[in-house]
């Protein structure tokens, strides 16, 4: 199990026992402290090509944490990339002052392409500087699920065996995607709820049936509602359809509210990868059962591990 | 050589070849999406059967043409699309090598993804498409992940 420069952009990329390699370093982190000297001296980019707020943040804190250096930028005005710049040639660029880079970019794939062209760099002699993907397009956002992972560990004490249901875009939404896989590895049960035209794309469905995952489909959180231990919402996200009438057919279609989580079992934890909009009533926050802020924070310990991880190697 | 033919012994609708290649055992309505695939409409003499009787596969298609001959790149395109062609080199009148089509594992540059917001179809990024099916086939991006069916795959023009 090597992670020493090792490129995160697909959840498919690790194993099962690997996942929770990272999930052990984060936990002792959180327990013990986090070490300011073990990355000093690196340097890790964050260059985010669409907004963020937690994953751009909790990144900075976790390299900062270790002793890490950031540099960023936030959106794309202000850089090359407003030239005309292509993604290849601003990752050669930045690769030279970085030890990582994160990226966030609105295309689908494009974290995978970032990974191959700092690979590529290695044929000419210069050092490999690993990928980190912050959210490709419509594609993936692996850490998210690391942490959304690490989420169920801490509340349920296990991921095997318990039953989670995704809430909302889960055509167009990367986290549920990247999710979906990982949830895959272990003995869960899913439940898809999502209107018809949002529901879950068929690659990722025959990924589940192919690893043998019991799913089904369903239309309202009140089917589900009584049976899950994870309740995962997500937003309706306007700026991924590609016409605005599909947007307005499916906008707030779920609302979760302190009403409804009365149907739920006391060990039932909501989550939502954040932002939210409407999808969760602002009444349900102070329900014990709401995890979806302290889910946010988890953000640090889990990717201070994976930076730990692939800049100074397991340990 | 009868089979150069595609097992048309009587009343010839296809004439022969003198030196080529006679792609066979397509599925029906395919062989000119192939033939374009190869770029095989361009200026080579080229003969297009469509819905002949086949006695293994009740309707086939076929393609003969003459003077070009395909390298094995071009063979694994050809079963993405058609799994049970055989591809047969006639020279001098007579079928001199016959060969069975495998699906290759990897489609690199020629594909294009079917999905439009992928890297490659929004920046200069070659194309690799992963066969993740045999059957039936279906092929995925290697960057965004993105399937298709070998029938909706398409090809830079």
């Amino acid at each position: 199990m090597e992670f020493r420069d090792r490129d995160v952009v697909s959840i498919r990329d690790f194993s099962r026992d690997e996942l929770e390699s990272i999930f052990s370093v984060a936990k002792k982190m959180e327990e013990e402290g986090y070490d300011r000297g073990l990355l000093r001296g690196k340097r890790i980019s964050l260059l985010f090509y669409e907004p963020s707020t937690r994953t751009r943040l909790s990144f900075e804190a976790a390299a900062n944490s270790l002793g890490a250096d950031t540099l960023w930028f936030a959106g794309v005005e202000g850089t090359s990339v407003m030239k005309g710049e292509t993604l290849k040639d601003t990752i050669e660029t930045v690769a030279n002052y970085s030890d990582a880079i994160v990226i966030r970019h609105p295309y689908d794939g494009a974290a995978r392409w970032a990974a191959e062209v700092t690979t590529r760099r290695t044929l000419r002699g210069e050092k490999k500087v690993p990928v980190i993907n912050g959210g490709d397009g419509r594609n993936e956002h692996p850490t998210q699920t690391m942490l959304d992972l690490y989420s169920i560990l801490v509340t349920q004490g296990k991921i095997d065996g318990i039953t989670v249901a995704l809430v909302g875009d889960l055509k167009y939404g990367r986290t549920v995607h990247s999710f979906a896989y990982a949830l895959g590895m272990y003995r869960c049960r899913i439940r898809l709820v999502a209107p018809e035209a949002l529901q879950m794309p068929p690659h990722v469905l025959s990924y589940l049936e192919s690893r043998g995952v019991e799913y089904s489909l369903h239309r309202s959180i009140e089917e589900v509602i009584g049976e899950v231990d994870v309740l995962y919402m997500t937003r309706i996200q306007k700026e991924r359809f590609p016409d605005e009438n599909e947007y307005n057919r499916v906008r707030g279609i779920y609302r979760v509210s302190k009403r409804t989580l009365q149907g739920a079992k006391p060990n039932m934890r909501l989550m939502h990868p954040l932002p939210r909009v409407d999808e969760i009533s602002p009444d349900a926050d102070e329900d014990f059962r709401s995890y979806y802020f302290k889910q946010a924070g988890n953000g640090v310990p889990v990717r201070a591990a994976l930076l730990a991880m692939v800049l100074e190697g397991s340990r | 050589m009868n089979e150069q033919l595609g097992g048309l012994k009587k009343g010839m609708i296809v004439s022969p070849i003198e030196n080529g290649t006679v792609i066979d055992h397509l599925p029906p309505g395919r062989a000119v999406r192939i033939a374009q695939m190869l770029g095989l409409m361009e200026g080579a003499v080229v003969i297009i059967g469509q819905n002949l009787k086949s006695t293994k596969y009740g309707r086939k298609d076929l393609i003969k043409v003459e003077n070009r001959f395909l390298t094995d790149e071009e063979c694994s395109r050809i079963a993405i699309f058609a799994p049970e062609a055989t591809v047969n080199i006639i020279k001098n009148y007579e079928l001199v090598e016959k060969r069975k089509v495998s699906i290759p594992d990897v489609v690199e540059g020629i594909a294009v993804c079917s999905n439009a917001n992928c890297i490659t179809n929004k920046e200069p990024v070659p194309t690799r498409m992963l066969t993740v099916s045999r059957s039936p086939v279906k092929m995925a991006c290697h960057y965004c992940g993105y399937e298709v069916r070998a029938e909706d795959l398409r090809f830079r023009g």
